[in-house]
């Protein structure tokens, strides 16, 4: 897997990467042929039902795990967010944040700062002193962004963030990722991994269709709407419409 | 609508008002909570000890719980006391921190080498059960009677417990942070100690009072048989009653190691509370 070569245009490549668990009569095929690039700075949503292998997926572009065949390049630094946050227990929310700043060693007379900016980011300036479990759900996950920041990404992972939250928290989440990703002053790349099919169209430049078992693309779709977008506005509920109908489609192919 | 104010707001009814700080009055009701129940457990076993001398039972050789304390008075405004409980501690916290160091250093190696693991995984845990008076023997063959054959029994005993507790401490580690510290670039060294090791310390501590435990069981066998001389350890007051069949006295020895054990298992306890307040877990 290459992370040097900036001069290619794509942030993230998958070229006919496949994925097998296990050997013999008992292997599972979680992915299939997939092939996919994702332009700089573009906000790609991969939707699918259950065993579209989409975290499969997000493992390997992340380098957490290695195709059975094919290629993954991504160009630049990922991070990776989860549907837990995932933060240490053990650090306050600025401790977890400077943590990813130690990581990639970041002087410690900078740390500080830093870390009070992707607080502030985050609208968690004065929450910095807190430790995980005090803090709510969707504060949390903010934390989580907020470290997943430190880490310089160019590329951020994200893995079905929001499907944990109320559905009050999770609309303003999108609003502050739309906010946030204006805010950091470069492009940054993002994969989102959702089986919300309207928080799909709410939020990606593009969503991406897996079929399940083995997971394969089998459509996309531009959204060509206008931002801020709001995830209740009709726009979006037509095209979600559109794509759920595919989507199911697909899943009761299964049931036949 | 904003909805960076509506966030704001949000956050502010998500985290409620907090709870309302206590006042002194409800600090003494609360240590008065917690004591109460320790004073009467107390109370009924002087009780029942009491019934048991009336009732006769042994009466030449079991003194009453009375004559038992006021021996343990005369024997604390004596020097000798205080010595012996000052040399016995001095060995368990000696050989304590010594199998802590060995025990840790082993346990890490084991918990994340799998070659390690599986050569002596299981020795660990078979070291662990094997009696302390097994290794009395080798201990002064090797060494003779003095300290370092005490420490080594002590440390043959406490440092598997201390390797074991470690090691389930690395087990239980969630899956998804060390994800979370690889993905961050957490590596060797750096991964190790700012993530495998707090992320072990719950249980580990858990596992360091138990380690304690076997400290102490160590100790007082080791005492027993290991007799140095000049140093008048509680193994000596112990071995100086049994020859003058003096019960009184050595109830009160025992009164004595039954007082240090509570005293260290609340030291344990606050440590205990401290880490699980920390992670949120009370």
């Amino acid at each position: 897997m290459s992370t040097t070569a900036v001069t290619e245009t794509a942030a993230v490549t998958l070229a006919g990467v496949s994925k097998v668990y296990g050997r013999g009569g008992t292997a599972v095929r979680a992915l299939d042929q997939v092939t996919l690039a994702t332009a700089p700075g573009e906000f790609t949503c991969l939707i699918g039902a259950s065993g579209c292998g989409k975290s499969t997926l997000l493992s390997l572009a992340a380098g957490l795990d290695r195709p059975t065949s094919g290629d993954i390049t991504v160009n630049g630094r990922v991070a990776l967010m989860f549907q837990e946050p995932g933060l240490f227990p053990w650090l306050t929310a600025a401790g977890n944040v400077a943590l990813a700043l130690r990581a990639r060693k970041v002087p410690r007379s900078e740390r500080k700062a830093r870390t009070r900016e992707l607080l502030d980011a985050v609208q968690l300036g004065g929450f910095g002193a807190k430790r995980p479990h005090e803090l709510s759900g969707g504060m949390r996950q903010r934390v989580a962004l907020a470290r997943a920041l430190a880490q310089d990404a160019d590329v951020l992972l994200m893995d079905e963030p929001f499907g944990a939250l109320d559905a009050m928290t999770r609309d303003l989440l999108h609003d502050e990722l739309d906010r946030v990703r204006e805010r950091v002053g470069k492009r940054l790349t993002v994969l989102f991994v959702t089986h919300n099919v309207r928080e799909a169209v709410r939020l990606g430049d593009r969503v991406v269709l897996l079929s399940s078992r083995p997971g394969r693309v089998i459509a996309e779709y531009p959204v060509p709407l206008a931002r801020p977008r709001r995830i209740d506005s009709a726009p979006v509920a037509e095209l979600a419409s559109v794509i759920t109908d595919r989507l199911r489609e697909e899943v009761s192919r299964h049931g036949q | 609508m904003a909805s960076d104010t509506t966030l704001a707001g949000l956050d502010a009814l998500d985290l409620g008002d907090g709870a309302p700080g206590g006042g002194a009055r409800d600090r003494v009701a609360r240590i008065a909570h917690v004591v109460w129940p320790k004073v009467a457990a107390v109370a009924l076993a002087w009780v029942i000890w009491e019934i048991i001398h009336l009732t006769g039972w042994k009466h030449y050789v079991l003194p009453g719980p009375g004559v038992t304390l006021s021996n343990l008075w005369g024997q604390a405004r004596t020097g000798l006391l205080w010595h012996a409980i000052g040399d016995t501690m001095e060995r368990a916290v000696l050989g304590y921190a010594l199998a802590l160091v060995i025990g840790t250093v082993v346990g890490l190696l084991v918990a994340r080498v799998p070659l390690l693991r599986t050569a002596v995984g299981s020795l660990i845990t078979g070291l662990q059960t094997m009696p302390s008076a097994a290794w009395i023997p080798f201990a002064i063959i090797l060494f003779g009677l003095n300290t370092s054959a005490i420490l080594f029994i002590i440390v043959m005993a406490a440092a598997p417990a201390v390797a074991n507790a470690l090691i389930a401490g690395v087990d239980y580690t969630p899956p998804l942070l060390l994800k979370a510290g690889k993905v961050m670039g957490l590596r060797g060294l750096s991964l190790t100690g700012y993530l495998i090791l707090p992320a072990a310390l719950p249980t580990f501590v858990a596992g360091l009072k138990q380690a304690w435990a076997f400290t102490w069981h160590a100790l007082l066998t080791a005492e027993l048989l290991v007799l140095v001389a000049g140093q008048p350890s509680i193994g000596v007051l112990f071995q100086a009653d049994q020859d003058q069949t003096d019960m009184a006295s050595t109830i009160a020895v025992m009164i004595v190691i039954l007082v240090l054990g509570v005293l260290v298992d609340a030291a344990f306890g606050v440590a205990n509370k401290a880490i699980r307040k920390r992670w949120g877990l009370t």
